[in-house]
């Protein structure tokens, strides 16, 4: 085997993982391999897979982003207070998500400009904006929200087969593989997160790269505030609690290195599959909830020892 | 005692990196070990100090087979390697770093008077009495780490010490003190491997010389026996023609006019022009401001006070992005931590300057890219099997001329070189002096600061000479030997700034 095909084998390794855990559920439960059954695991995936790809970006610069469940719960919060005082719902989840986007900017220009750790940057933003929207909703979650609309664009079907969400997961998939192959942005990401002082003096505008990163990542954790909102048909202040989590399990079971630089989209898309198929093969056999989160964990270790092995 | 390494081979996957190499050491000697880069010195020194295994060969101790399967054995064997990045821990005292993983201890409890008393004596035995046992390793100049690092390989009763490019990062000055020290060593029985690209210096401090090409043994030398032509001729096979080829460009109008340049701290009223088609070079010490006036030029560093003209107009730049818009271009110092990004391939190394050159609305044309790199490579030579191989992989001449394809993808007004050759082999400078030439015929305007004063001195037209921070001669570079240049660059030359205009 030729160093180059070694690589290639190493990069498909979430995408061979995610084929072999869903063979064997096929194997042990019927259920498991049903269209109906695998559309509602993707509709599952789709909310950590939109957080993942913002986190991504972030974790190719070297960064870390702890603040996305706060910024999806502080956004779901204003689109439902919105909603709730007569906006247009169109309207409402457009401000919504660019409320995030906003969050997200603050994040990046306290990292670049203020010389902010992002661990700890994103540790007191995430704190901050729990607590904003504990603020704004009373602490209780915010109910009836009458929008057809709104209540597609995380319940609806396309063709009646393909749940909404998923098709935005889908599209969001393309557009992030699309920016980080082919355009000067993409390059310019990877290129700070391999080697910041290089690329600067390189007359890359570091700074701005940052920004726009941590901006696409609070847009996207809003984005999967919409879907999650609009599914429960409620916002809830304590939603996405612990979300930063299965968001960087994602990433770091694709492939992507924790220190910068190198990574891509598609593993990301296979990491939060795994997760998500994992969660819905256990359920489907019955394994108590108490044990999925060690086979989980067992899971992401055994995962990253063997990226690990095939590197050396 | 002599050390003898026989037959030795070694291959990394399907590239063989040393093929039956014979390497013999003597006691009392000061060796030196040559080769282009690539050529298999590192990976040799490696299997002698126990980090590599070799695949065949053996290594002997007076006579003796020993088996090196860690670096503790070779330790036990007697031998030290002193490595070209220094592994001292900064944080951490001198002491606490000479005595790391052995501390003088009762119950587990460090016995810190004795090892202040010990650490006192070893590094007053190599005549480093001015360093502090106490200090933080980090804030001592990279000479005195040095001298520390060297004393931690005698504690350990090294009888054989491998030097990898000791001389890199030191000042002249530093350099006579390491080198006092290594005949010291010698007197005692020490045996010393020295790695260098310095010619100068190996002609100076060593006896014997053993040169390695493409993984093999080409041959020993004694120093005495032996001259300059004759080793560059065993190292790359051939020879390489002028070590210097010659330029023959008249310099034509100002382009870079710099007045009254400083940065508050380092650099204090910088005054030289650079006409279009003239090299001025930049001399001085290490630490006199040298880079700190290509990096205020080029918006690294804050300027606060001066004005720069470039073709006339006013230049003002308060980042790198704003100096390449403007048109200069920035090798620097160091390749591997401001030169390249080490995890991308040529090709994105290559175009990371001037992307924007090969995208239409912030989408880049991947062939026009390609067809621009593959361009490239066969222009500047740069030796690679594929443009999508991973920088990191190729030599430090080869990495080099991939961070001058960054730059010269767009011809600049001005360059600026700051340490153009270091790292690089005999072959790699001299074509990258080809490059300058060939860049200096076109038109521009180039800065080049270097420590290597024979190359200073053969690629300059003029010579700027800086002693701490300020500017104290500006010489026509036909008209001086390197005497004027150190009593320059070291503050000696008398008050009256000597300056040769042409």
């Amino acid at each position: 085997m030729t160093a180059q095909q070694k690589a290639t084998l190493q990069k498909l390794g979430p995408f061979i993982a995610l084929l072999v855990v869903s063979g064997a559920l096929a194997i042990m439960s019927p259920d498991f391999l049903t269209v109906g059954n695998l559309m509602n695991v993707m509709r599952q995936v789709s909310i950590n897979a939109l957080i993942a790809f913002g986190m991504t970006l972030v974790i190719l610069l070297g960064g870390i982003d702890l603040s996305v469940g706060s910024i999806l719960a502080l956004s779901s919060v204003c689109i439902a207070l919105m909603i709730q005082s007569g906006l247009d719902p169109v309207l409402a989840t457009l401000l919504g998500i660019a409320a995030g986007a906003g969050m997200g900017f603050a994040n990046g220009w306290i990292i670049s400009k203020g010389k902010v750790a992002p661990f700890i940057a994103t540790l007191a933003s995430m704190t901050i904006l729990r607590g904003l929207s504990l603020v704004f909703s009373g602490g209780s979650p915010i109910t009836g929200l009458d929008s057809d609309f709104f209540q597609m664009l995380g319940g609806g079907y396309v063709a009646g087969l393909v749940p909404v969400p998923v098709v935005w997961m889908l599209l969001m998939f393309a557009g992030f593989w699309f920016l980080l192959k082919q355009t000067v942005f993409g390059r310019h990401v990877y290129a700070t997160g391999g080697n910041e002082e290089a690329s600067r003096l390189s007359g890359v505008k570091v700074d701005r790269i940052k920004i726009w990163v941590y901006t696409v990542s609070g847009a996207m954790s809003a984005m999967a505030g919409v879907v999650l909102t609009s599914r429960l048909n409620s916002a809830q202040p304590t939603a996405g609690t612990g979300y930063e989590l299965d968001a960087i399990a994602a990433v770091v079971l694709g492939g992507t290195s924790l220190t910068g630089g190198r990574g891509w989209i598609f593993g990301t898309l296979m990491g939060a599959l795994l997760i998500g198929v994992l969660n819905n093969g256990l359920n489907l056999l019955g394994v108590s909830s108490f044990y999925q989160q060690v086979i989980k964990g067992a899971v992401i270790l055994l995962a990253v020892l063997l990226d690990r092995a095939g590197k050396k | 005692m002599k050390v003898s390494m026989r037959g030795i081979c070694k291959a990394f996957g399907p590239v063989r990196v040393l093929e039956n190499v014979d390497f013999t050491l003597h006691g009392g000697e000061i060796h030196a070990l040559m080769g282009e880069n690539g050529a298999g010195k590192s990976t040799l020194m490696k299997i002698l100090s126990g980090v590599y295994q070799p695949d065949s060969g053996s290594v002997e101790v007076d006579g003796q087979a020993v088996a090196i399967r860690s670096t503790r054995d070779a330790e036990a064997a007697g031998i030290a390697i002193i490595h070209q990045e220094l592994n001292l821990i900064p944080q951490l005292s001198v002491m606490e770093n000479l005595f790391l993983g052995r501390e003088p201890s009762r119950f587990g409890v460090i016995q810190r008077a004795a090892m202040r008393q010990q650490a006192r004596a070893q590094l007053d035995a190599l005549g480093a009495s001015q360093i502090d046992v106490e200090a933080e390793a980090g804030s001592l100049s990279i000479g005195q780490q040095q001298m520390v690092e060297i004393a931690k390989a005698l504690a350990m009763d090294a009888r054989v010490l491998i030097m990898d490019e000791p001389t890199a990062a030191l000042s002249a000055r530093e350099i006579d003190t390491l080198f006092a020290l290594m005949r010291g060593l010698q007197a005692r029985g020490v045996a010393i491997v020295y790695v260098s690209h310095r010619m100068e210096e190996i002609f100076h401090i060593c006896d014997k010389i053993s040169v390695l090409r493409d993984g093999c043994f080409v041959g020993e030398r004694v120093i005495a026996d032996t001259g300059f032509d004759e080793v560059v001729k065993l190292m790359v096979g051939r020879e390489i023609g002028d070590r210097f080829p010659g330029r023959d460009v008249v310099p034509g109008a100002v382009r870079l006019a710099v007045r009254g340049l400083s940065d508050g701290r380092h650099i204090d009223g910088i005054s030289f022009e650079a006409r279009a088609g003239e090299v001025l070079g930049i001399a001085g010490l290490m630490g006199a401001g040298r880079s700190e006036i290509l990096k205020t030029l080029f918006g690294v560093n804050r300027r606060t006070a001066g004005d720069v003209w470039l073709d006339g107009a006013p230049l003002d730049v308060r980042n790198p992005a704003a100096a390449i818009a403007a048109g200069l271009a920035f090798v620097t110092e160091d390749r591997k931590s401001q030169g390249l990004v080490l995890g991308m391939s040529v090709r994105e190394n290559a175009t990371l300057v001037h992307l924007d050159s090969y995208a239409r609305l912030g989408v880049v044309n991947g062939a026009a890219e390609q067809a621009a790199v593959a361009q490239q490579i066969s222009q500047l030579r740069i030796r690679t099997r594929d443009a999508e191989l991973d920088v990191k992989s190729l030599s430090g001449g080869n990495q080099q001329k991939v961070v001058f394809a960054k730059w010269l993808a767009k011809p600049p007004k001005v360059l600026l070189l700051d340490e153009p050759t270091r790292g690089v082999d005999v072959g790699g400078k001299a074509e990258i002096y080809h490059i300058i030439n060939q860049l200096a015929a076109a038109g521009v305007a180039i800065v080049m600061v270097s420590s290597e004063l024979p190359e200073v001195m053969a690629m300059s037209n003029r010579i700027l000479v800086l002693h701490e921070g300020r500017q104290t001669a500006l010489f026509d570079a036909a008209k001086l030997s390197q005497e004027d240049i150190m009593a320059a660059a070291t503050g000696t030359a008398g008050h009256d700034t000597r300056t040769t205009q042409d």
